[in-house]
């Protein structure tokens, strides 16, 4: 006897916003007839803090662990009373609406290190103590709708100026010490950014003394835990991606283009708990391994 | 003679009152002959008689497991692939490859439409090209983190346990990630290795491991990072491409036969059709492409990035049918990233190919030009970059720049296959800009329509004087630009000072075999529009330098090139052959196959243009090509060589024509003979031609001879007699005996002529037995019969010595079939004999006195003809009664009974017996043709009437029809 239990949303991308109703089926395909003790549907949403073993020693004085901050929690019975499932494929389907808990507020999915937000939908088939559960987790993401009155995005929207960089030597933060002569100018289209837009940009290698091995850019995560008694904040990489190979051409603009990651990114955060905020680092590597790295803050909105 | 001979009367024509006898005829006596069922015949034409069945093969990306399995190459196959190219066939590709961009654009014009939608067309030849033209001899290194596990399986399944743990604990290592290794391969091992990755990625897609699938296409596009061969990088990026093709066709088709499409109307879901829009696809395909483009966004490295993405630019489609356009854009600009100058360009390259393969009409497509802009804007860097890898790898500048070539110029291609004249202009003064640089410039030529070039010749020769960097050589610009001008002619006020500006460049080359380039496509250019005077002193100067040549370096082939060149293009050919330098230049030719082939050529173009010549040098100089031709033969030639060889000298001695110079022209003959003695074709022509010049003396002199002219035509029929024995065959001698015998007998040399007839009879029995033999001698002893009635005997020899010896000869023939055809001789005989009977022979020949008016109708000679007549008629009968009923029988009697009704004199009671029992012979045969013999019954009897012949009429009355 097999039975496989699995949950079918409608849409193909899984993605619902805040008072979307999520729906889908669940299907139940056994090749014979079985009893239960009813099914239920569980829709859950949490953010998950984990802290860094580098910190643990200072905030293990104030927490043993991070609670995970639950911010949806519906469940509802498919069917309460025992009984039946033919034999063959059954389909069952569902509408949940998708609200928060009171007074919490539906942040995007996002995958990180220390810190993870997500959403997912869970089918429980209660069986008699002899054969065991069947359960089914089913993951979803949830994105702020644009233009939505409810969605916690930073009244960031304003600047939107691009914002030129000019490297050289001289304002370096170590002074220079090492690095070959050279001026590198360019300019991002803005440090606001739609996260559902790809980050550009172009920068120019106007002189170098020595050769370039490569130009990167860095995409970094900063995301922040704890709250008023204590604070742990990890800066980690999400991808690195190589705009400039080998020795470029001098005076030729170069173009900045990245496409931010789905899962990895969601539009900055900062909440009494925690904090997820995002820097993109644009890393010149020379022949002899010397490095430079330009730090820009971004803000990502979703719009 | 035996007594039981018949004794034969000849019926003696009156030909005073003779009205000629005829009658007409109710069919046609060809009518039978008419075909009713046709078959149904091959036309030549329609078959290739090349007998070239190989097919062309074309680059295909195959994914299924088993057309991937048929793709395999069988060894032999593989071997020929992969061995290296001598250096011949390379130049011959490399030059295929500048030539056929040139010709490709001149088609262009005219093709433009079609090429439009035949887009991979232009990138197949040059794929090909390209392969062959980029090759190492050196180690490349490959680093390989997917070990193709099948083959290592294959390969250790024999080995011992131990080897077999190991085995299985390296392949689970090398399941791994990162378990990278770096391999040091050869060329051949390179290409296989590309090979099973390709092979490798088909089999991991149909396994549905996608990820994998992108893994292995990543680690190919990463190969092109890497330029450690310079000299392989091209033949690298074909291969890698092909592969990368084969990866964004894979994932393309997946997804439009994955994407469920619900066609209006209808329930169940297909595969999108192949001209879909966007709106059609459906989410979750939408969602697995997007899922594609991110992932690869993510990829660390630039150059597999940008590769990946062109890969898969098809695949936008699925998304929206704008986002593709902007991509072509955004990697245009992206690929400025790439520092090293060879990767960019080609990476641009790809980009364009692939552009044009993903674009759909009315697409804006100018990223191609934007493309070569950019490499326009970054060409400085070139030089500023790669010294250093230059002096690692020992590579000359020029060396390098070739690399660029191929991707160059079909950026350029593509640019000028889509865009207007005025591009052009924008782009070539855009070159100027960055000061005239050679690569640029040499693209720009081989690039552009040749037209455009040649109008601008001028201008071009001056750039290419300005030209400041030494990237592409000097030799090479020139050899570019004279391509375009032999293709498409410059302007003609231009020409003069066209040549003068060439030749002062060349001038400038010092290493020989650059000044061969150059020169081999200029000259096609002088001799195509310049007098001979031009290409005689530009090959003087030419001549000059392979002299002053220190280096012991032959240039045959380009020498053949050179001369082909001048050979299609010149006008004038007989004054390139009296030139000064034509001997000195065929003396160049170290090998001789090569100017065997130039003599060739030579020859068949002067017999295609020159039908007629009376100066002595061309003459000379025609024999000399001639005789090169004559003894390039040998045991080894075969028949087919032979034979061509012969007609273009046989046309050549015709072309030579001295008019009334006979002796001068016999003198040729006879030189010709002493140089061409090896073929039997040519000797046989020669002696036609003599004929021929015989008869024409005697045109000359209306038939009276004096003299000198005697003298001459024995002379030419002496020639005949003595150059016929040494033809092979036999037939053609025994024809020509009889045709110089005509000849000789024409010019009153009865001497010549009898020599030549005796000669027909002892070359008769040296004919080898064969059903062939049996069906040509016949035919020709009908032939000689009827001269012989004209030639009158030789009075050493007795009266008709010759039918004698004819006969004796014929008789003693082993025929190999039966007898029958000598039977048919017999009657022919009888025929011609009755015929000498006669006081006056039907014809004669003029000036020439027969035996007619020779012997006067002598009663001796009279009898001496009626008595072989009897002999001849007792051998019939003999073969009659040998033969036995039979068709052949029956024939050879009704022959017979023809002869006796018409050609006796049937008042001899015998001879009418005779008559009649052939006639009743015939008649009870199995095989009566009845039709014939009652027409023949009509025939005679009319013919009585009209002769007023009663024996005739009696005979006729007798002659019964009633078989049996």
């Amino acid at each position: 006897m097999s039975i496989t239990l699995d949950i079918k949303l409608k849409r193909a991308d899984k993605i619902y916003s805040e008072a979307d109703i999520v729906s889908g089926i669940l299907v139940i395909d056994t090749n014979s007839d079985f009893k239960h003790d009813g099914i239920t549907l569980t829709m859950e949403g949490s953010v998950n803090l984990q802290i860094s073993s580098k910190n643990v020693g200072i905030i293990e004085a104030f927490y043993n662990s991070v609670k995970p901050i639950q911010l949806l929690n519906v469940t509802c019975d498919v069917t309460q009373a025992p009984g039946r499932i033919p034999a063959g494929v059954t389909n069952i389907p569902f509408e949940i609406p998708l609200k928060p808990k009171p007074n919490r507020v539906l942040y995007e999915t996002y995958h990180g290190v220390y810190v993870n937000i997500s959403y997912s939908l869970r089918c429980d088939i209660k069986r008699s103590f002899l054969s065991k559960d069947l359960q089914k987790c089913q993951q979803f993401f949830v994105q702020y709708k644009p233009g939505s009155a409810s969605c916690p995005q930073l009244p960031l929207k304003d600047n939107r100026k691009p914002v030129s960089f000019e490297l050289s030597p001289k304002n370096l933060a170590s002074g220079g010490s090492g690095a070959p002569d050279f001026l590198l100018r360019g300019h991002l289209d803005t440090v606001c950014c739609n996260i559902s837009k790809p980050f550009k940009g172009q920068l120019t290698l106007v002189r170098c003394a020595a050769p370039v091995r490569s130009i990167e850019l860095q995409l970094v995560r900063v995301e922040t835990c704890g709250c008023a008694e204590g604070y742990a904040r990890e800066a980690t990489e999400i991808q690195n991606i190589q705009i400039g190979d080998g020795d470029i051409a001098q005076n030729i603009p170069i173009l900045i283009y990245m496409v931010f990651p789905r899962l990895f990114t969601c539009p900055t955060l900062i909440t009494t708990n925690f904090k997820i905020e995002f820097e993109v680092n644009i890393v010149v590597v020379f022949e002899d391994d010397h490095l430079i790295t330009n730090n820009f803050p971004i803000i990502l909105v979703r719009e | 003679m035996s007594s039981d001979l018949i004794s034969w009367k000849t019926l003696n024509v009156n030909t005073k009152i003779k009205t000629s006898f005829s009658e007409a005829v109710q069919e046609h006596p060809l009518k039978n002959i008419v075909v009713t069922e046709r078959i149904p015949r091959r036309i030549l034409g329609s078959t290739p008689s090349t007998g070239r069945t190989t097919p062309v093969s074309t680059p295909s990306n195959i994914s299924e497991p088993l057309a991937n399995a048929l793709k395999q190459l069988d060894p032999l196959t593989e071997f020929a692939m992969h061995e290296e190219m001598d250096p011949l066939s390379k130049i011959a590709a490399e030059m295929d490859l500048t030539d056929s961009c040139i010709r490709t654009v001149n088609e262009g014009n005219k093709k433009k439409d079609e090429k439009l939608f035949n887009k991979t067309d232009l990138w197949s030849y040059r794929r090909a090209a390209i392969l062959q033209k980029y090759t190492t001899s050196e180690k490349l290194t490959m680093v390989i983190s997917y070990l193709i596990e099948g083959e290592k399986v294959v390969v250790k399944a024999q080995s011992t346990a131990v080897d077999k743990v190991q085995h299985r604990l390296e392949q689970l290592d090398s399941f791994e990630e990162g378990s990278q290794r770096k391999l040091n391969l050869s060329q051949t091992e390179y290409i296989s290795q590309i090979e099973e990755l390709n092979k490798e990625l088909i089999m991991v897609w149909n396994n549905e491991q996608r990820v994998k699938a992108l893994k292995i296409a990543i680690q190919c596009a990463k190969m092109l990072t890497d330029t450690d061969v310079l000299i392989f990088y091209p033949s690298k990026f074909v291969l890698v491409t092909d592969i990368l093709d084969c990866f964004g066709k894979l994932v393309y088709d997946r997804l439009r036969i994955k994407a469920e499409y619900y066609k209006p109307g209808s329930k169940v879901p297909t595969a999108l059709p192949e001209d879909f829009t966007p709106d059609m696809v459906p989410s979750t395909a939408k969602e697995t492409c997007l899922n594609w483009f991110y992932k690869i966004a993510s990829i660390r490295e630039l150059v597999p990035r940008l590769y990946i993405e062109m890969a898969l630019l098809r695949s936008y489609y699925f998304i929206s049918s704008s986002d593709c356009t902007e991509a072509l854009f955004r990697l245009t600009k992206m690929i400025q990233g790439i520092g090293n100058p060879v990767v960019a360009v080609y990476a641009r390259c790809y980009l364009c190919r692939v552009g044009l393969n993903v674009t759909i009409k009315d697409s804006n497509l100018t990223y191609l030009r934007e493309n070569f802009d950019s490499f326009l804007e970054s060409y400085q860097h070139i030089f500023r970059s790669v010294k250093g890898q230059l002096h690692k790898e020992k590579m000359s500048l020029s060396t390098y720049m070739t690399l660029y070539a191929p991707a160059l110029d079909f950026i350029m291609e593509t640019v000028t296959l889509h865009s207007p004249e005025s591009t052009l202009n924008e782009i070539l003064a855009n070159c100027k800009r960055y000061s005239n640089s050679s690569l640029i410039l040499n693209t720009i030529m081989s690039g552009f329509k040749p037209a455009y070039v040649s109008e601008r010749c001028l201008q071009f020769l001056s750039m290419i004087g300005q030209c400041t960097d030494d990237g592409i050589p000097l030799s090479a610009l020139l050899r570019t630009l004279g391509l375009c001008v032999s293709v498409s002619p410059p302007l003609k006020e231009h020409r003069a000072q066209i040549l003068n500006s060439v030749y002062l460049n060349m001038n400038l080359l010092k290493n020989p075999s650059e000044y061969i380039t150059c020169f081999e496509v200029w000259i096609q250019f002088v001799a195509k529009y310049f007098s001979t005077k031009e290409v005689d002193s530009l090959l003087g100067d030419f001549l000059y330098r392979m002299i002053k040549n220190e280096e012991q370096i032959t240039y045959s082939v380009e020498l053949q090139n050179i001369m082909d060149k001048i050979i299609t293009n010149i006008s004038d050919i007989e004054s390139f052959l009296v030139m000064d330098h034509f001997f000195a230049v065929m003396d160049l030719f170290e090998d001789k196959s090569r100017l065997i082939e130039v003599s060739k050529v030579i020859l068949c173009k002067y017999n295609a243009t020159v039908h007629q010549t009376d100066d002595p040098v061309v003459t000379n100089v025609l024999m000399y090509l001639a005789s090169n031709l004559h003894d390039s033969i040998n045991m080894l030639t075969p028949e087919d060589e032979k034979r061509q060889i012969s007609q273009i000298l046989c046309k050549t001695i015709r072309i030579v024509n001295y008019g009334l110079d006979f002796d001068l022209q016999l003198d040729l003959y006879v030189e010709a003979r002493h140089a061409f003695c090896i073929l039997d074709t040519v000797i046989a022509e020669l002696v036609k031609c003599v004929n021929n010049l015989a008869v024409s003396v005697r045109q000359v002199v209306k038939g009276y001879h004096t003299r000198k002219t005697a003298d001459f035509v024995r002379a030419c029929a002496a020639y005949c007699f003595i150059t016929i024995p040494s033809i092979n065959c036999t037939r053609t001698r025994l024809k020509l005996y009889l045709f110089s015998g005509q000849i000789a007998l024409y010019n009153s040399c009865l001497g010549q002529a009898d020599a030549c007839f005796k000669a027909i009879l002892s070359t008769i029995s040296e004919l080898p037995c064969s059903t062939d033999t049996d069906l040509f001698l016949p035919a020709f002893v009908r032939q000689f019969l009827s001269l012989l009635m004209v030639v009158p005997d030789n009075p050493e020899r007795g009266v008709l010595s010759l039918i004698k010896s004819l006969l004796n000869t014929i008789r003693n023939f082993k025929w190999q079939t039966s007898s029958s055809v000598l039977g048919f001789f017999y009657v022919h005989v009888i025929d011609l004999l009755s015929v000498m009977a006669q006081e006056v022979y039907p014809y004669h020949v003029d000036k020439v006195e027969s035996n007619d008016s020779l012997w006067g109708s002598d009663p001796k000679f009279i009898d001496e003809i009626n008595n072989m007549i009897a002999v001849v008629i007792g051998e019939i009968l003999f073969l009659l009664q040998d033969l036995g009923p039979c068709q052949k029988q029956y024939q050879i009697a009704m022959e017979l009974f023809v002869r006796f009704a018409v050609r006796a004199d049937l008042r001899v009671k015998e001879l009418n017996g005779l008559a009649l029992k052939l006639w009743n012979l015939c008649i009870k045969s199995n095989y009566p043709d009845i039709k014939y013999m009652a027409t023949t019954k009509t025939y005679l009897k009319n013919k009585s009437l009209t002769c007023d012949n009663e024996e005739l009429q009696r005979l006729a009355e007798k002659m019964s029809l009633l078989q049996k």
